[in-house]
């Protein structure tokens, strides 16, 4: 229970933190404390408010309310600098790393060693084979510039660059995510060594075996609210998984038809990239809504993008209604028929400043012009009809797009691929940071287009959504599908055990139980 | 340590392009020069390259930090014209007047002598230094794009510069203008050093240009301590990714300021230059254009990303050379002048494809428009 935790000894102690982003509550009246010589993992699903908590407490956001006590004094961190002159140091999961620096350069960047009042570039080299024989990875030359290093190794001058400040409490959001299988181990050996020097360490993963192995406490969150603290082996996975799961209110989602057979639209067979994408193999049905889930950043995104003719270099098939496609292009992809709803809809899916027409019609230019020239009175048309069709609620439709709300500026990126028929719809996360009457509207409205025959794989973030739509899930981990639930078996503790990678059956037990 | 070397070759595969290119082409050009590898002709050149090179080295430094500065011409042209009033050398000193709204008034009188001529060089490049100094805080303090910054500033020192300059004129000291331009003897017998050149230890080196030691000079105790000051630093961080560089803690306004201020301290180098070089202040609006553009290309071909964050100004010296040297080919061959254009827009493209090949290697397609 939390006022566990508050005993005497914390290093870190939070009261009453609350945040929110333009009206949306991200964290609510959260106490949480930590103490020196501990490692303790923050658990939760996407948006329970791990990451806003981190932020607030490593200077980059400031709370709206609340206060934060570091070594029993009341602190306020302006600025992520500030956190680290008090000694709080986190490794963020986006890199804070200068690509065309070198990785000496990286490391020292904050307070380079200096001679005669400059760098001393033999000294920096010293400190960072130091710091990087610490943790175990001397192979590192550093001299590279950051930009030639693969993923992991940058991941890895990250962690030396934070260790470098000598850090009281160090904060590892999603650190290891990128690491390999050996490196982690390094890492951990490290961050043993750490614990018994006395740092207090903040572990934010959501890989649960890591957490078994590492924590010796953790907290729950969920909904932007600290849930529940327990040490180590206070509860089981599956009590862990119950504890994540919050309990909305339900939304209302159309009916489900039920189907005996489907007639298939796509199919992908042992779809590889760069070690991001793993042997993807999977069938979307003509009138099939699919679902993409799993935790962030697993490859659903690259999923949709590759699909879409974003990336280079991909291996494995692609069939559309039993033909071959290799998509090279978003424009090939389009005249095979691919839609897709992008993550960000101010840069990839509208032209802000032009006009809501010339959003809607400029993905289907061919089919309103006359040779090369756009025919008015088609375009008119066209426009009139899509406005009707989704319901998109304009002032004029010269007027710049960005002048709509958020739901009728996602309803127009949609109706714009819808003009150009589309038969496989990807959408990726398509209702983020829109109200919940558009959500419905949308949710309709992708029925409806799988009941006319398309096919539609979608991505969201929100399980809720996921059950609520989908016919079936696929659970992407690390670049692979691990599981596809459907019927029954589609609910939440198996998505976020699913997600999670650990063993559903147990999970989905505790579940029943 | 072999890997060390091969690795800081990789890192620098640019400027060690540019280096080759430069020397083969140089080694060229004194071949088939008549009186090649002579020091009449190497002083000839130096003079010919100071003004380019040290514009190049202006450059450099906003672009390194991902801008683009359009007024590193029109500094030199002013700091040029500022000079062709302070640097007269006139021993009873020069009168400084004022014209302006129908006024006429007296603002004194610049000290004469070796001490004036000291002086009026410290102050014409502390004015192209201000000139860099305001650009900075126009891009940091009025969050106005680089690029537009400075060719709004950029105007405004050519319009000073016209005011100071409506027709060429002025004149700049003799002997100044002579030890500058011509060998090391030469400077040692004007300025009455080394027994006026003639010491025994100073005759192997009386042959070698003074621009060029000039210039040997400014990359070393300029460039050089910048380079591995932590605001220079701080400057390649802002180029790299300016998100990182913030939140590592870096004072970023202050390095985008002193990126602007250097640039125009060496505009103001290479103004002050050619006006000693011409002996004359002029407000030459083409001529300011063309240095500006020329410029931007000695970075490109010295091996410095436009996108900011890798290379260096070294590089950028050794692409004004290039530049250069290809424009004296034209003079030994005796191909029609009005090829040069060409021919260097031909080589200028040449560069920059090499530095677009990284291209090729992007796996995701969004990633180049980012």
């Amino acid at each position: 229970m939390p006022d566990a935790v508050a005993a005497q000894g914390a290093f870190l102690e939070l009261s009453g933190i609350s945040k929110r982003y333009a009206g949306v509550r991200a964290l609510e009246g959260v106490d949480f404390a930590c103490e020196r010589g501990k490692i303790h993992a923050v658990l939760g699903e996407n948006g329970a408010g791990k990451s806003t908590l981190i932020k607030i407490i490593a200077g980059v956001v400031q709370p709206d309310s609340g206060r934060m006590r570091l070594a029993g004094h009341d602190v306020t961190f302006a600025t992520p600098s500030a956190a680290n002159e008090a000694g709080v140091v986190c490794i963020f999961q986006e890199l804070s790393l200068m690509p065309d620096l070198s990785v000496a350069d990286n490391i020292s960047i904050a307070s380079p060693p200096r001679r005669f009042g400059l760098i001393d570039n033999r000294a920096q080299r010293r400190r960072a084979e130091q710091l990087l024989a610490e943790i175990g990875c001397e192979d590192i030359n550093p001299l590279m510039r950051v930009r030639d290093l693969p993923l992991s190794r940058r991941q890895i001058v990250e962690i030396a660059k934070a260790l470098g400040k000598r850090p009281r409490l160090l904060i590892l959001d999603e650190a290891t995510s990128a690491l390999t299988s050996a490196d982690v181990e390094k890492v951990y050996a490290m961050l043993a060594r750490l614990k018994s020097e006395g740092v207090a360490i903040l572990y934010i993963s959501h890989r649960m075996h890591e957490v078994e192995a590492l924590a010796d406490r953790a907290s729950v969150f969920r909904n932007g609210r600290h849930i529940e603290t327990f040490d180590k082996g206070g509860r089981s996975t599956a009590e862990i998984v119950q504890l994540m799961i919050g309990r909305d209110i339900a939304t209302q989602y159309p009916v489900k038809p039920v189907r005996t057979s489907v007639r298939p639209m796509l199919a992908l067979d042992n779809l590889s990239w760069e070690g991001r994408l793993d042997r993807i193999s999977l069938r979307v049905g003509a009138g099939e809504i699919v679902g993409l889930g799993g935790l962030d950043g697993q490859g659903q995104k690259s999923l949709l993008l590759a699909l879409f003719g974003v990336l280079r270099g991909i291996t494995g098939r692609v069939t559309v209604e039993d033909r071959d496609i290799r998509p090279s292009s978003p424009a090939a992809a389009k005249s095979a028929g691919i839609a897709l709803v992008p993550e960000d809809r101010k840069t990839e899916g509208l032209m802000l400043p032009m006009s809501i027409v010339d959003n809607l019609v400029v993905a289907s230019l061919d089919a309103i012009s006359t040779g090369s020239l756009v025919d008015r009175a088609k375009e008119r048309a066209a426009v009139e009809r899509a406005i009707a069709r989704l319901q998109i609620k304009i002032g004029a439709p010269g007027d710049a797009v960005s002048t709509l709300s958020g739901g009728n500026q996602q309803k127009v990126v949609l109706a714009k691929w819808l003009m150009t028929e589309p038969r496989i719809i990807l959408l990726n996360d398509p209702t983020r940071g829109i109200d919940v009457g558009t959500k419905q509207e949308l949710y309709r409205l992708m029925r409806e287009l799988a009941d006319q025959g398309a096919a539609i794989l979608f991505y969201s973030t929100d399980y809720d959504e996921l059950i609520g739509c989908c016919d079936r899930v696929a659970i992407m981990y690390d670049g692979r599908i691990v599981r596809e639930l459907r019927g029954s078996d589609l609910t939440e503790t198996n998505i976020i055990a699913s997600a999670l990678n650990i063993d559903a059956a147990s999970a989905a037990s505790a579940a029943h139980a | 340590m072999l890997d060390d070397l091969a690795i800081r070759v990789r890192q620098n595969v640019g400027i060690v392009t540019a280096v080759l290119l430069f020397c083969i082409l140089y080694v060229l050009y004194n071949l088939a020069h008549p009186k090649g590898f002579s020091s009449a002709v190497l002083v000839q050149n130096s003079d010919e390259i100071f003004a380019l090179a040290m514009l190049a080295m202006a450059q450099t430094v906003p672009v390194l930090a991902s801008g683009l500065d359009l007024s590193v011409g029109a500094v030199m042209t002013m700091v040029g014209c500022f000079a062709s009033y302070l640097l007269t050398g006139t021993a009873a000193g020069a009168p400084l007047h004022l014209d302006i709204f129908g006024l006429h008034l007296f603002l004194g009188s610049f000290p004469g002598g070796i001490s004036g001529i000291l002086l009026g060089i410290v102050v014409c490049l502390a004015i192209g230094a201000a000139a860099g100094f305001v650009n900075g805080c126009v891009v940091v303090y009025g969050r106005i794009q680089p690029i537009i910054a400075t060719l709004a500033t950029g105007a405004v020192y050519i319009g000073i510069a016209l005011f100071l300059r409506p027709t060429p004129g002025g004149k700049i000291d003799e002997d100044l203008n002579w030890a500058l331009t011509n060998s090391l003897g030469d400077f040692a017998q004007t300025v009455h050093i080394f027994d006026d050149g003639a010491a025994g230890w100073f005759a192997p080196l009386a042959w070698i240009p003074v621009p060029f030691v000039l210039l040997v000079l400014i990359a070393l105790l300029v460039w050089m301590p910048f380079r591995r000051s932590v605001l220079g630093r701080a400057v390649y961080a802002v180029g790299s990714a300016e998100g990182a560089a913030y939140m590592s803690g870096l004072p970023i306004d202050r390095a985008k300021i002193a990126a602007f201020t250097l640039a125009g301290f060496f505009a103001g180098c290479g103004g002050l230059f050619l006006a000693i070089q011409t002996s004359s202040g002029n407000a030459d609006i083409p001529q300011a254009g063309a240095y500006t553009l020329n410029s931007i290309a000695s970075v490109v071909i010295g091996g410095t990303s436009l996108l900011g964050g890798t290379g260096s100004a070294i590089g950028s010296i050794f692409g004004a050379m290039i530049l250069r040297v290809i424009s004296f080919f034209f003079r030994i061959f005796d191909i029609a002048p009005l090829l040069q254009p060409l021919f260097e827009g031909l080589i200028l493209l040449a560069a920059v494809s090499i530095g677009a090949l990284g291209v090729l290697r992007v796996r995701n397609t969004l990633e180049l428009f980012r």
